[in-house]
């Protein structure tokens, strides 16, 4: 009686199984694997849409995956090596770790599939080539805005999430040596680290603001920071012009509220797609640039709800 | 050894019961195996197989862990941040004090062992439900782990043999053509340990008898209290062994990994045939539990499903796991 019934239920798992497995025929295309550093997050949705976008122009099966945190590195490598063991044409990755990739990026190496770093990439030379925001850039571009909303003189800060990651480093001295370069009545009076957490950050504001009433502008050098830089700003009272780096809901509504001047947003489309883009290069052979700049723009209340901008803002 | 590694069928039920459902799970294992290979010849590789069991290696010893708690009718919401946290002393050990590596082995099992005891003491002596002490426990250890390492990942790189615990193979250093990672090896130790403590010791017995009539334990006289907290001790230690894998593994102990692994530990050890209400469980079960996730999501990625649909899916056999299990029970 009840094996029957079992019967029955393990030969519905297996009908699932073999329904889900065959809407993943069609090899005839190049077989593209993506192991992110995230899925769920609207930014990585983003990366998604682009390498989506890029495999239906150039005839590709890409498929995407990331851990549910950023902190998952033993899910990541899970992932890779199950994405290894189907061996695909190309894989493109962005490590969460670099180091605990190493032994796999290894086998990839040895097995012969081309990987394309994106993102933050990897630490490592096995990658053909990296496709990333150019960070000093950005952060040069938000110096510029930042020189031209206070009127080319005058005292600012900076607020960043931390001096250790490529990020924190490329975003703050890109800013400091636009200034310091371009704009000789500008000082960078201080640089603080908040972690990225929106209300350390809040609180190194406010000791800045106090500390330096007649400060001009803070550049806050990535979301949480800049959520915080404005929060303080808020709090004071002051009337400082705040620039932040990437979108997400609350910094979209402090743009349009006009608590912040302004912000840098990177391309996360553009990313998903250059590393799509590449990966299909190397497999036709093609010569890569050592890294792919995938752009950045600047965003304001005036901008944001141009089709160019809105399509690489998120929430 | 078969007996070893059932000992719930001997206390809850005829025999038959318990050999049945290893059966059951062990034929499901088996059925996903199959038609994974056919739908794709990928999966069948030595280099794939050897991904999945390094996969379930970490998975498996927590569930192992989960297991001897939810017997004794408890849960342990703490095995994902604990081995966390066994896995930064390990590092603190090692990389910050520069300690031999048996030292950070050691120090990482009782590290475990200790935050075990306090967990079990609370549940026992305070008589705080098991659920809400080891979900105080999962965040004070969550919220240490990232103290301790001052919210950054350490390295192992200055210990020469570290990654060796979990990447290495002895198995493969003897027979070339079998190189099963140390990892995995590990886990089937712990295993063999585990069922070896259910089946044949002291602490095995009452760890049944608490999950199936706590009162009826008490009042023959046992201190009940004393064996409560050895189980969630031992579960600890256990913990501390896979802080070491993981960490070994990543060659890192990364501090803010952990939390929600203790919800896939769990599924192990419930596709696997234990009973949430205690009593009645195996190892092996979970074992099999524990392979059927790692096999599950590994096919699927080889078959380049959805990671969504992935999702859905795995969700999908935990409940037909769970519910063919209750068909099991009520046919009895």
């Amino acid at each position: 009686m009840f094996t029957r019934r079992t019967m029955l239920g393990a030969l519905s798992a297996i009908a699932m199984l073999a329904a889900t497995a065959g809407t993943a025929g069609a090899q005839d295309n190049y077989d593209i694997a993506l192991i992110s550093k995230g899925f769920q997050h609207q930014f990585w949705q983003a990366v998604k849409a682009g390498a989506d976008k890029a495999a239906a122009e150039f005839g590709a099966n890409v498929t995407f995956e990331g851990p549910e945190s950023e902190s998952q590195v033993d899910r990541q490598m899970d992932m890779l090596a199950a994405a290894l063991s189907r061996n695909p044409d190309a894989i493109g990755f962005a490590a969460l770790d670099s180091q605990a990739a190493v032994p796999l990026l290894q086998q990839a190496k040895d097995a012969g599939i081309p990987i394309i770093a994106f993102d933050s990439g990897v630490d490592s030379d096995i990658p053909l080539t990296t496709a990333t925001t150019d960070n000093a850039a950005a952060a040069a571009l938000a110096a510029d805005k930042m020189a031209e909303l206070i009127g080319g003189e005058g005292k600012v800060a900076v607020v960043a999430h931390d001096q250790t990651s490529r990020t924190g480093i490329d975003r703050v001295e890109g800013f400091v040596n636009r200034i310091a370069q371009a704009y000789p009545n500008i000082q960078v009076v201080t640089v603080q680290y908040g972690g990225g957490d929106q209300l350390q950050s809040t609180e190194i504001t406010k000791s800045i603001l106090l500390a330096n009433p007649d400060l001009k502008g803070i550049f806050g050098a990535n979301e949480g920071s800049a959520i915080g830089v404005a929060n303080g700003k808020q709090e004071l009272g002051s009337q400082i012009v705040v620039i932040g780096f990437d979108s997400g809901a609350a910094q979209k509504g402090m743009v349009q509220s006009g608590l912040m001047a302004g912000a840098i947003t990177q391309n996360p489309v553009g990313i998903g797609y250059e590393t799509v883009k590449a990966a299909i290069g190397a497999l036709k052979g093609e010569t890569l640039p050592p890294v792919i700049d995938t752009g950045f723009y600047y965003y304001d209340a005036a901008n944001m709800a141009d089709p160019e901008i809105a399509a690489v803002l998120y929430d | 050894m078969t007996d070893t590694l059932a000992p719930a069928a001997q206390k809850s039920g005829p025999r038959i019961s318990g050999a049945f459902h290893r059966l059951l799970a062990f034929s499901g294992l088996i059925a996903l195996v199959v038609v994974f290979s056919l739908a794709s010849p990928n999966f069948m590789q030595t280099q794939n197989v050897l991904a999945i069991l390094q996969a379930t290696s970490v998975n498996g010893v927590l569930a192992i862990a989960a297991t001897l708690v939810i017997i004794t009718g408890g849960i342990d919401l703490s095995v994902g941040t604990l081995m966390t946290f066994c896995a930064v002393i390990a590092g603190v050990l090692l990389t910050y004090w520069g300690l031999p590596l048996p030292v950070g082995v050691v120090g990482a099992i009782i590290a475990g062992a200790v935050c075990g005891t306090i967990s079990g003491t609370v549940v026992a002596k305070l008589k705080v439900p098991p659920f809400i002490a080891t979900l105080g426990m999962m965040l004070i250890l969550k919220g240490l782990s990232l103290v301790i390492s001052g919210t950054r990942p350490i390295y192992f790189n200055d210990t020469p043999g570290f990654t060796q615990i979990a990447q290495g193979s002895l198995v493969g250093a003897l027979i070339p053509a079998l190189p099963i990672p140390n990892g995995v090896m590990i886990l089937f130790a712990v295993a063999l340990i585990a069922a070896f403590v259910l089946g044949k010791t002291a602490l095995g017995r009452y760890t049944f008898a608490l999950g199936s009539n706590e009162e009826a334990v008490r009042l023959s006289g046992v201190n009940i209290d004393r064996w409560k907290i050895a189980v969630y001790s031992t579960a600890g230690a256990i913990c501390g062994v896979a802080g070491l894998l993981i960490a070994s593994r990543l060659n890192s102990a990364q501090p803010a990994l952990g939390q929600g692994y203790e919800l896939d530990a769990i599924a192990a050890v419930v596709i696997g045939g234990t009973s949430l209400s205690g009593g009645r469980g195996t190892v092996l079960g979970t074992l099999i539990g524990a392979l059927i996730i790692s096999v599950l999501a590994n096919g699927l990625r080889i078959l380049s499903v959805a990671q969504e649909w992935q999702t859905v899916v795995t969700g999908t056999i935990i409940i037909l796991a769970v519910y063919a299990d209750i068909l099991r029970r009520r046919a009895l």
